[in-house]
């Protein structure tokens, strides 16, 4: 069934089993499958970022990836960045509290992006900030807040390594 | 937009893989990274009957050198290159101009390869390759065959890859001691196509210019090799004392090379600027980083 196939995948640390149309985005698959709303697709051909999400610890744009390709892969989306207790994910408690949220359709895909870059440089420059969000667009022009909030999520996760 | 209905395929094997795009002809379409591919089949620019994913070929993933020569597989990726300390030591030119390579989420499944395959003027790998004399390892289900960077790239994302062809390798020749390297490129936003950029390699020996390369980037059908500029500087002896006069020359020789065209994004005449301006800037910073390995 080459327009058809079933696949396996591990989102948000669940295990799920379902058949696809081969030309499903990993995108529509996540929110129309799935139900997982919270990636959002701005503009379907990789320029907007919104639909930004973490596939085996990568960031990849979910509407330039097929479902089928997710098969056997980790996918992590908002709905995965709680941890268990319901907590927020430092990101989105610094997020919350820099007022770098407006209308919140970006903010799904700055998650990922600012998750990846504070895995790979836990304290970086406003510079290198700004350099790693540069494929995300906010268009409530929020990226000074956003900025912020990136550093002060950098600031919370660290002093909670330190104990 | 959505893409079209096509019949995917995830072979295993690189045979598979030739067998299948053998049989497709045409019709046929390798999905490596898909960031190229994956938005144009979603705003319907193209249709591919059979997409022949080559994800899970794992032998295609590798990234080494071989006797000297640097060997980049179909699925490695930006990200890949970027964080390669063999590349980075070797071909420190790959490395610059993979930074400017779109941005992480991109950068984390586009592959080389694919960049080269696609051949847009404005990306930065086919001007890479072009400029440091590589060479593309294309296979079919009939063998192989190995293309001279200036042979594979034929012109606006045209390339000599045949129907039921796909590449397997990049290969980049050794750089030669005493090679200094840049890549510049300018753009509105950072990591969004380029308006225009260059490449250049200064081959220095003694103060003296023993080759020369400058390509620029955006200025046309694809990457142009100002070779006029490249003649110029070879033979030359380059310091801070003639490099002034000798790098004008070059930036009116590289502003003649192009043929700039009006877009939404800038005029022709603002890109003929462009190329000189980029030149410029990337042979002063190659002089900067010239001789320092002849002299370690």
């Amino acid at each position: 069934m080459p327009e058809q196939q079933t696949i396996t995948l591990t989102v948000n640390g669940r295990v799920h089993t379902k058949d696809v149309a081969t030309r499903t985005s990993l995108a529509d698959f996540l929110r129309d499958q799935l139900h997982l709303t919270g990636t959002h697709l701005g503009c379907e051909h990789g320029v907007c970022g919104a639909c930004t999400v973490t596939v085996d610890g990568r960031s990849a744009r979910a509407c330039l990836m097929l479902a089928v390709q997710a098969d056997g892969r980790e996918v992590v989306t908002i709905e995965g960045l709680k941890d268990p207790a319901g907590v927020w994910h430092p990101v989105q408690k610094a997020f919350f509290e820099n007022f770098a949220i407006q209308c919140g359709f970006c903010t799904p895909g700055f998650f990922a992006t600012a998750i990846e870059l504070l895995g790979q440089n836990p304290d970086p420059t406003e510079a290198e900030i700004r350099e790693y969000l540069s494929g995300n667009i906010c268009r409530c022009s929020g990226y000074q807040a956003i900025v912020e909030a990136v550093r002060a999520a950098a600031a919370a996760m660290q002093d909670h390594q330190r104990g | 937009m959505k893409a079209p209905v096509f019949d995917y395929r995830a072979p295993r094997s690189l045979a598979e893989a030739t067998a299948i795009l053998r049989d497709a002809g045409p019709d046929g379409r390798v999905l490596a990274g898909g960031q190229s591919l994956m938005p144009m089949m979603n705003m319907r620019i193209v249709a591919p009957g059979v997409l022949v994913d080559i994800n899970r070929i794992e032998e295609l993933a590798r990234l080494d050198a071989d006797g000297g020569t640097l060997r980049v597989g179909a699925l490695v990726r930006h990200v890949d290159i970027l964080h390669s300390p063999l590349v980075k030591a070797g071909w420190p030119l790959m490395s610059e101009a993979t930074a400017y390579v779109a941005h992480p989420a991109i950068r984390n499944r586009g592959t080389t390869c694919g960049s080269v395959a696609h051949n847009d003027p404005a990306a930065e790998h086919p001007s890479v390759l072009l400029t440091l004399g590589g060479s593309v390892v294309i296979a079919s289900a009939e063998g192989r065959r190995e293309v001279k960077a200036e042979d594979f790239l034929q012109g606006l994302m045209t390339t000599a890859l045949e129907p039921g062809e796909m590449i397997v390798e990049l290969r980049y020749p050794p750089v030669r001691p005493g090679t200094g390297w840049a890549f510049v490129e300018f753009s509105r936003r950072l990591g969004d196509f380029a308006l225009g950029g260059a490449a250049a390699l200064l081959t220095l020996r003694g103060g003296v210019c023993e080759e020369a390369r400058l390509t620029l980037v955006g200025m046309g059908e694809g990457p142009v090799r100002v070779t006029a500029a490249e003649a110029l500087l070879a033979g030359q002896r380059i310091d801070e004392g003639t490099a002034p006069e000798l790098f004008e020359a070059a930036v009116q020789l590289a502003r003649r090379a192009v043929d700039p065209t009006d877009d939404v994004h800038a005029g022709a005449g603002y890109r003929r600027h462009l190329a000189g301006v980029m030149a410029r800037r990337a042979l002063a910073r190659a002089l900067l980083r010239s001789g320092r390995t002849h002299h370690a």
